[in-house]
């Protein structure tokens, strides 16, 4: 198990160099200068602009950029954004409140997720699976800005339930329809994967061995059943608890929600390169744990998986 | 002055407390309703075990061996199954008839089942020691603790090696031989009265088979225990069973004390059973193979189910289904025990 850690965390620096140079070039290849984009539509002294570009680092080679980036990253500097502030003050602004709405967001997709998914589960073909089984294509065919809008005018709007978009990212309740939104496509592949492994076990034949113990049903399904059927759930909620950390560009741009995903998406307009490689860059990261985790999480629930 | 009835000594007729047998089955029918029809997996069958006596089941695949034996422990999946006529008597008490709550208490407690295949039977990802320990903390409420202790005198008792280092070792971490052992202590725990084993040492290797089966025997005797043994091997019926039931398409087709059964089969698909036994004295001839497949569930043959397959088969056994008659000797002897589904049983036993 030690080595099997310690092989992963080594295989993750390639990968890590790897994922930040290609994003670090996107970035810096776009069209555009962000340099006189910073005059708008005034005309920039040329002087000015030389400067400015020398005080960024632009007038070197890209690789030596790079190079002057990652090393400062070490030294856990995250550069400046081309309006002055430090990358590192943005991402700790946006990263609680994209957690926040995260957590929140997984534990909807977790409770009701799994909970449809074992009542479905349980009872095929009856009537509750086939409702929750048009909810979740519905949920899955719609694309989320249209679902966000809907909900945002519907919710919000029209029936004043809710705030139509977060004032204060402190508090939870203009939170849950951010969250709910956020959860609904998660919530259905959850929904979906659940039903599917706990009707396929409930046909084991450890099932069968487990009701012919004699054991109260509600052993056979909450002990026999669900611990074989939630591993492949869990690996699933692991690697989405990670995309869920990156933030949601589009609903939080709905719901103004001022978190990873806004800050990525104000940063990708404005060409803002040091905004996007360094937010880009602890996703990387936040993406290379969450996967490890599911992984050594595997083992645990799994005792006939042993890494070496 | 006291009148003893003679009895047969090769027919073992223990009976239950009350007076009965441990368990009796009574013209028990399942079927299954699926997407193509009604397969009718089980039609009519009788058949009664006591305490301390060991029946076995013979059959193909599909000859409702298995289904019966589920019928009983009540683990059948219903529907798709369902059961119109008959009654599974336990201890005198139709089971059938009893609640939900009522029979679980009976499974595992008193009526316990060993499988087929040990590996994919038990729960991979739960210790042995937790799944043999449930079976004290369900049904007798013992503490965890506790029934760990008792799991591990279980492991010890089916001959374990090194069970207290083994207790929380999970299934695939045992041999074959090994996971059947499990088996077969998880049915033992709570000293049942009645064990199924549906095919206990199928999917072991010989050497390891003829360990199991003896476990198994030394076990039974030891707490003289009724035994269902359902098996599609001869060579395993002969040397543990009392008695013998033939199953074909449903039906009991032939019962017998196990030792006549192999002198004297009353029944064309016995026989045929018989003579498909590989045998070192025919060496480098061709081996009996009883000629077909056996019939569809979905579509049983008219009159006996098996005369499309039977070498000897008349006109009337394709409209009549031959009842389960009482077999004879030659001179009209009875026969105790013995019976045969078969309207030629005269011919075919006595040639």
């Amino acid at each position: 198990m030690g080595r099997f850690v310690a092989r992963r965390l080594l295989q993750m620096i390639p990968v890590f160099i790897g994922t930040t140079l290609l994003i670090f070039l996107m970035v810096y290849s776009l069209p555009g200068d962000p340099v006189k984009a910073m005059f708008g539509s005034k005309a920039a002294d040329p002087a000015t602009v030389a400067k400015l570009r020398h005080d960024y680092g632009l007038d070197k080679p890209l690789i030596q950029q790079y190079w002057d980036y990652i090393s400062g990253l070490f030294q856990g500097d995250f550069g400046q954004s081309f309006t002055g502030r430090p990358v590192a003050d943005l991402m700790a602004d946006a990263f609680p409140v994209t957690i926040r709405l995260a957590l929140f967001a997984f534990a909807i997709e977790l409770v009701v997720g799994i909970g449809l998914g074992v009542l479905t589960g349980l009872r095929r073909g009856k009537f509750l699976d086939q409702v929750v089984l048009i909810f979740t294509l519905i949920v899955v065919s719609i694309p989320v800005f249209v679902l966000g809008n809907l909900a945002q005018f519907v919710i919000g709007v029209k029936w004043k339930l809710v705030t139509p978009t977060v004032r204060d990212s402190q508090d939870l309740s203009q939170l849950i329809l951010p969250a709910v939104v956020l959860a609904l496509l998660s919530l259905a592949y959850v929904t979906r994967l659940t039903r599917t492994t706990v009707a396929e076990n409930l046909r084991a034949d450890y099932i069968r061995t487990a009701v012919a113990k004699g054991l109260p049903r509600r052993r056979v399904v909450g002990v026999h059943l669900m611990r074989n059927s939630l591993i492949p759930v869990v690996t699933f909620l692991g690697t989405d608890l990670g995309m869920l950390m990156g933030g949601a560009i589009v609903t939080e741009g709905i719901f103004n929600v001022p978190g990873v995903g806004n800050t990525l998406y104000q940063a990708v307009i404005t060409s803002e390169g040091p905004t996007v490689v360094g937010v880009v860059t602890v996703l990387v990261l936040v993406y290379l744990v969450s996967s490890l985790v599911v992984d050594l999480l595997y083992a645990v629930l799994d005792p006939r998986i042993r890494y070496a | 002055m006291t009148t003893t009835t003679a009895k047969p000594a090769n027919v073992p007729e223990q009976k239950g407390p009350d007076g009965g047998p441990l368990l009796e089955v009574r013209d028990l029918h399942v079927e299954f309703h699926t997407r193509d029809g009604v397969a009718k997996a089980v039609n009519g069958v009788n058949y009664s075990v006591g305490a301390g006596e060991t029946l076995a089941v013979l059959g193909e695949s599909g000859s409702g061996k298995s289904v019966t034996a589920q019928a009983i422990m009540g683990i059948l999946d219903m529907p798709p199954a369902r059961i119109p006529k008959g009654e599974i008597l336990f201890r005198g008490q139709d089971m059938l008839k009893m609640s939900g709550e009522e029979r679980r208490k009976i499974r595992g407690a008193k009526i316990a089942m060993i499988f087929q295949d040990a590996l994919s039977s038990l729960n991979p990802v739960l210790s042995v020691g937790y799944q043999l320990g449930e079976m004290f903390r369900i049904h007798q409420g013992l503490s965890k603790k506790d029934a760990k202790a008792k799991a591990i005198e279980l492991m010890d008792r089916v001959r374990i090696p090194a069970a207290r280092e083994r207790v929380g070792d999970y299934p695939h971490q045992f041999s074959g031989g090994m996971r059947q052992r499990i088996m077969i202590a998880m049915a033992l725990a709570l000293e049942p009265d009645l064990i199924i084993a549906d095919e206990p040492t199928t999917a072991l290797d010989v050497t390891v088979q003829a360990q199991v089966m003896d476990l198994l025997a030394e076990l039974q005797r030891e707490f003289n225990m009724g035994l269902i043994l359902i098996t599609h091997d001869l060579g395993v019926v002969a040397d543990v069973a009392d008695k013998i039931a033939v199953m074909y398409a449903g039906r009991i087709v032939e019962t017998a004390p196990v030792h006549e059964l192999y002198k004297r089969p009353a029944h064309p698909y016995t026989r045929g059973l018989l003579d498909s036994i590989p045998r070192l004295d025919q060496k480098g001839q061709e081996l009996y193979a009883i000629k077909g497949l056996p019939p569809n569930l979905l579509n049983i043959p008219a009159g006996c189910a098996f005369s499309p397959r039977c070498p000897k088969a008349q006109d009337i056994c394709r409209t009549e289904i031959p009842a389960l008659h009482d077999v004879a000797e030659r001179d009209g002897a009875a026969m105790p025990g013995r019976r045969s589904a078969c309207h030629f049983w005269k011919e075919t036993i006595h040639g």
